[in-house]
């Protein structure tokens, strides 16, 4: 075979490979927006479940994500920066503890979500005695995605080129106020990009949200104590039942959430974008 | 641009300074460092030994030497700079004034206050030009007078013409020039007793230099300027004292590490050097 042969060959290996996948993406949405677009109505964002499929809508489980949107942002962001700025500004490389810190850290990063399940039904459930409660829910999920808000900060605090801590020091700032002063504000646009994105992961989350027990049919808006439902455990609901009119609605219930995670991913890219350092 | 501009070793400046500062009347100055056989040592290689000398205030001092000779380290321990980097050890003493600086009771970060510096490559934060000039008083929470103060910082780095109408733009746009003045009024603005410049130069076009140049001029008069430069025509230029640093090997002959060769007015290194190393390092036979 020549060798103009084997560059044309994997040339077209790797469009087969996109094609896969981008044809998957493509088939999936296709069929979902036509399956899903007929039920699409304000009753789905009104409306609480309901045996029947005429009157049954998705807000409790839509406010529900809503919620552990928010409550995960509150906890996982400021945890996270923090452990990042630890790890970057103040941890002796060196040390065994650190390193250890280091290589846990991008260990959970590949944990699977319903581990993470597993330890928040025993540990935050059961153990501390938080019940079955959204707020229960929103702690795994930070769990879930706080080595990948860890990383993503990491990241943007070490952009930060050497030269502007040293000037900062320099002119007499304490480490805190070159921290606080320099190195955040110049890394906010990654850190903001990374926890969005986590966010939106997070928001997809079923499993660990099932194991601790999200329940399937709940008729009442959530409050952070209560029981509570979300988004993808309410489609998963919906797709088991065999009446079509509810695969419709579960179909309308994924168009909301594909549009909730692709917005939310689209900000992180405009922030990145918009906010992007060029030093 | 012009030719007039451009500076080249200037015979009758050199001549100036040393009809102004012999080495007799600047030793009669207030000493503003007293080096003591100081010695810095990265985890345990030692980068520079012994060096003793006093640094006079309102003087102009440089620190010539090649590559690798310890100059930058030497200039970072009167601001207590490595201190920043794990692992490095000052031996030896460094008297302020007639406080050690490197005293139990000394906060490097007060240090650093008055110790002002400014590095080899212009380093302006990505915020605004007056941000910049703010930048220290802010942190030491100088509120009052906040303007008056970035105005005179500026003014003193003679860069207060060029900026004035644009002081809420990004510090980044201006030339490396510029930004590299914005750098030294930053350092003016917290109010320094010294600054130290690490190669302020050796990223700027000769114009641009010979602006520096010109600012060392003026600042002594009312601040004490130590600079290590890799440019013997620099210092020659601008310093009243100079000290030459070498390179010499271990003891036991494995590494090598900076020391002080020679230091005094700089007329006498350049003209009668009294150590052979230093007549070949000036005369261009060697580094």
């Amino acid at each position: 075979m020549s060798r103009q042969w084997q560059s044309r060959l994997f040339v077209g290996a790797m469009i087969l490979s996109l094609a896969v996948s981008f044809g998957t993406l493509g088939w999936l949405l296709a069929t979902t927006l036509i399956q899903g677009l007929p039920g699409i109505s304000w009753q789905l964002f009104t409306a609480p479940p309901s045996t029947v499929p005429e009157e049954a809508g998705a807000r409790p489980a839509i406010l529900a994500t809503v919620y552990l949107a928010v409550a995960l942002l509150a906890m996982c962001v400021p945890v996270g920066v923090a452990t990042a700025i630890y790890l970057e500004e103040y941890a002796h490389k060196e040390r065994w503890y650190n390193r250890l810190l280091e290589v846990n850290i991008q260990n959970l990063a590949a944990v699977p979500a319903i581990v993470y399940g597993i330890l928040g039904l025993a540990f935050i459930v059961r153990g501390i005695g938080v019940g079955r409660v959204l707020f229960a829910g929103a702690l795994i999920l930070t769990l879930v995605v706080l080595p990948t808000v860890i990383i993503a900060s990491r990241e943007a605090i070490r952009a930060v080129p050497d030269s502007i801590r040293q000037g900062g020091l320099a002119l007499g700032a304490t480490k805190w106020q070159m921290i606080w002063r320099q190195v955040l504000p110049a890394s906010i646009p990654g850190i903001a990009t990374g926890s969005i994105l986590a966010l939106s992961r997070a928001v997809g989350e079923t499993a660990p949200l099932l194991l601790i027990g999200a329940l399937q049919y709940v008729a009442f808006d959530p409050t952070l104590f209560g029981a509570f439902t979300a988004l993808p455990v309410q489609i998963y609901t919906w797709v088991k039942l065999p009446d079509p009119a509810f695969q419709t609605l579960a179909a309308a219930a994924i168009i909301v959430l594909l549009v909730i995670v692709i917005g939310m991913n689209a900000l992180a890219i405009f922030v990145r974008n918009r906010y992007r350092q060029r030093w | 641009m012009t030719q007039m501009e451009t500076p080249s070793i200037d015979s009758s400046r050199i001549a100036e300074i040393s009809l102004s500062s012999s080495r007799e009347e600047i030793e009669r100055r207030e000493q503003v460092f007293t080096v003591e056989d100081l010695g810095v040592a990265y985890s345990g290689n030692v980068a520079l030994a012994g060096v003793t000398m006093n640094v006079y205030a309102n003087t102009v001092t440089a620190f010539i030497g090649p590559s690798g000779c310890g100059k930058s380290t030497y200039i970072r321990c009167f601001n207590r700079m490595n201190d920043l980097i794990v692992g490095a050890a000052v031996t030896g003493s460094v008297r302020y004034h007639a406080s050690d600086l490197y005293g139990r009771e000394v906060d490097p970060v007060e240090v650093r206050r008055r110790v002002g510096m400014v590095f080899q490559k212009p380093n302006p934060f990505p915020k605004s030009i007056f941000d910049n000039v703010a930048f220290g008083p802010r942190v030491l929470g100088w509120k009052k007078g906040l303007d008056e103060r970035v105005e005179q910082s500026l003014r003193q780095a003679a860069l207060w013409d060029e900026v004035k109408d644009r002081l809420s733009e990004s510090a980044l746009g201006l030339s490396g020039g510029q930004q590299q003045r914005l750098c030294i009024a930053r350092a003016l603005a917290t109010e320094p007793d010294v600054i130290l410049m690490d190669e302020p130069a050796s990223a700027l076009d000769p114009i641009a230099t010979g602006r520096i140049e010109d600012l060392m001029h003026d600042l002594k008069r009312e601040y004490t300027i130590v600079v290590v430069t890799h440019n013997m025509q620099q210092a020659a230029r601008v310093a009243d004292m100079t000290a030459f640093f070498s390179v010499d090997m271990h003891e036991d002959g494995r590494g090598r590490h900076g020391v002080l060769v020679e230091y005094d007015a700089t007329t006498k290194i350049f003209t009668q050097p009294a150590d052979r190393r230093t007549e070949d390092y000036v005369t261009g036979r060697f580094g």
